[in-house]
């Protein structure tokens, strides 16, 4: 055996020579760092896309701030960019996007939270493993098809309790947008809330505590960085949602806090634009960029709270 | 429920021994009572939920059901509710995902893979990952405008097929290349450094064993990438999709030379979700049935597109055992 192994190295020898290896070597280095910079090309142009967005935004809304100043953008009570009589405020857009919002959070998080509170720390595994990805279905349905559900279900609903509702409204948008979102703060929150090492709960358990008071004392303070985060993003969904606004919250801009009346929303200005004919380079082209630049500063602000929350108060156990 | 354990009120009886066990009992009894008060209202919230989710498809399926006959996927859209159909509508929706598939899929797992085998620590890396999670939190209605100040207007793309696509793919890349990380990362790096003995550059550990491992929660994340990019509305409305489309994109081969043409990424489209706003917004009832019947089929569309994700996972979960 060693015999013969030793024959089949001395005729292999020749072949790993030096002389002989190193262009093949070199071939599989050229190739190697071609593909180390292709590969690098695809994760950079996510980069592209982040300056293409912010770079389009700011281009076309300077040209819309060289004709409106920023003081009439902010405090002008009227946004009617494309009447005769036009006004550029950004407000009642902007406080239809907050009502239904709130509304949305006012639906979402408490059932979110309870949920997930429920998923962690009350149910089985097995229970938790089939009911997380049926729950997350209700995030993956088209917006759209939710718009249907909230003008022509959850509305007529509501009108038998606020009778003098009228057909579009914030509420039922805000009611179903937060229905839409449920899965994002119960699937995250529980995230975080599993994060929470067990020797936490057995100490509680230890002390006579019943699975609520470990939940509400323990594991929810212990997870509060995570479970803030996830409010946050829903928060930040929720002002970024347009679909369901734009069919069922009405389209006309109203500075009004009261959820049972019609109003437009930063999103659904910009999708009543698009449908009409504006022509490239009108002022009602820029408005649309105008509010797409307000609703980015929000949610990328919002964005930025969720991610340094989950950094700041991120425990290490 | 706070502060339950405070001690039964001082009274001669509580300081008895019988009386001091019959405050603990109430205390016990009232904890408990709590511990299940939430739990059924936890699970109310969980089938208020499911039911939302049943009653919406069931109310789609009640109005549209009249109107799903093999007509419905046939025809184009009219102005008689009766005569009205999606054929333009499914067909869009179905080469736009084409070009979302093929831009947006090799593209994420590009990146994924990058990040995830090659990346140095670095700077740049960190930047390229903060990037990554900010971009997943960008409303797509953004990702609309950002499609028509540069696809449609800086590109001369125009309100076509490929700017519809590559909207799209640019909307799901977080998505896939989160995936792709995912899957990747459950990967033992024993089983690269078994490859890196043995000789293997870093492709070849990439391209014949960490990809082929991780592909099936690759592919797990891409059909729910394409699942939401099929539904979504708002960023293909701003770009300019027409709403009211009679006709089909070019055919993609023809019996004469050159056989393949290409023309069709230029064409004018319209997607399901855009055909169903279109109805759900016009005041006539009978339009809104039609509407119900996009949104059923749309929807039995993204379930079993989720469905065979959650099968997918369950099944490569249960077949891969490190």
């Amino acid at each position: 055996m060693q015999f013969e192994s030793t024959t089949t190295l001395e005729t292999a020898e020749p072949m790993v020579t030096p002389l002989h290896a190193a262009p093949l070597l070199r071939r599989k280095r050229t190739k190697e760092s071609i593909i180390t910079m292709v590969l690098f090309l695809a994760a950079f142009s996510s980069v592209l896309v982040t300056a293409g967005i912010v770079g389009t935004l700011l281009v076309e809304s300077l040209t819309f701030f060289q004709h409106i100043r920023l003081v009439d953008f902010f405090t002008d009570t009227q946004w009617t960019p494309l009447f005769s009589d036009p006004h550029y405020g950004i407000l009642p857009l902007v406080s239809g996007t907050l009502v239904t919002t709130c509304v949305a959070l006012a639906v979402s998080i408490p059932m979110g939270t309870a949920i997930a509170i429920f998923l962690s720390e009350y149910a089985s595994k097995k229970w938790r493993e089939t009911l997380k990805p049926i729950l997350e279905l209700l995030s993956a349905v088209p917006t759209v098809v939710y718009g249907y559900f909230a003008l022509l279900f959850v509305s007529p609903l509501m009108q038998k309790i606020f009778p003098e509702m009228g057909m579009f409204n914030m509420l039922s948008a805000g009611i179903v947008m937060g229905i839409m979102i449920v899965p994002y703060v119960g699937s995250l929150s529980e995230d975080a809330m599993r994060a929470v090492p067990i020797s936490l709960r057995e100490g509680s358990y230890a002390m006579g505590s019943t699975r609520l008071q470990t939940a509400l004392r323990v594991v929810f303070p212990s997870a509060l960085s995570g479970i803030s985060a996830a409010y946050v993003l829903a928060l930040s969904r929720a002002v970024g949602e347009t679909m369901i606004v734009a069919v069922a919250a009405g389209m006309q801009p109203n500075l009004t806090w009261n959820p049972t009346e019609p109003a437009s929303t930063l999103t659904a200005y910009i999708v009543q634009v698009s449908l009409g004919d504006v022509p490239h380079g009108s002022i009602g082209y820029q408005t649309i960029f105008a509010a797409g630049l307000t609703l980015f500063v929000m949610t990328f602000s919002f964005n930025l709270v969720s991610f340094w929350l989950r950094r700041r108060y991120r425990q290490a156990y | 429920m706070s502060n339950v354990p405070s001690p039964a009120p001082l009274n001669a009886s509580a300081l008895t021994p019988e009386g001091m066990l019959s405050g603990m009992r109430a205390n016990i009894r009232s904890r408990k009572v709590f511990d299940g008060l939430f739990g059924v209202v936890a699970i109310l919230a969980l089938l208020v939920s499911i039911l939302a989710l049943v009653g919406l498809f069931v109310n789609l399926a009640l109005q549209g059901s009249e109107r799903i006959r093999p007509e419905f996927f046939l025809s184009f859209p009219s102005r008689n509710p009766f005569e009205a159909g999606i054929l333009s509508a499914w067909v869009g929706s179905l080469v736009v995902m084409f070009v979302t598939a093929l831009v947006g899929i090799p593209l994420g797992i590009a990146a994924g893979l990058y990040l995830e085998e090659y990346a140095p620590k670095n700077t740049v890396t960190n930047f390229i990952e903060i990037n990554i999670m900010n971009l997943a939190g960008v409303p797509s209605i953004v990702y609309g405008l950002m499609a028509l100040g540069l696809f449609v207007y800086k590109f001369q793309f125009g309100q076509s097929v490929l700017s519809a696509g590559l909207t799209l793919a640019l909307l799901t890349l977080p998505i896939v290349i989160t995936a792709t990380r995912e899957a990747i990362r459950t990967i033992p790096n024993a089983m690269r450094e078994a490859a890196y003995a043995l000789g293997a550059t870093r492709w070849e550990v990439t391209s014949h064993h960490v990809l082929p491992y991780s592909m099936g929660g690759i592919l797990t994340g891409t059909v729910i990438a394409l699942s939401r990019a099929i539904g979504e509305t708002a960023p293909l409305i701003t770009i300019g999709a027409l709403t009211f489309i009679a006709f089909l994109p070019t055919p993609p081969v023809s019996t004469e030379a050159p056989y393949l043409s290409f023309q069709w990424i230029w064409d004018a489209f319209t997607v399901l979700p855009i055909q169903m706003f279109n109805w759900v917004s016009r005041p006539q009832e009978e339009f809104q049935k039609n509407a119900a019947a996009a949104g059923v089929i749309l929807m039995f569309m993204t379930l079993a597109m989720n469905g065979v994700a959650i099968w997918l996972r369950a099944r490569y979960r249960s077949r891969v055992k490190w």
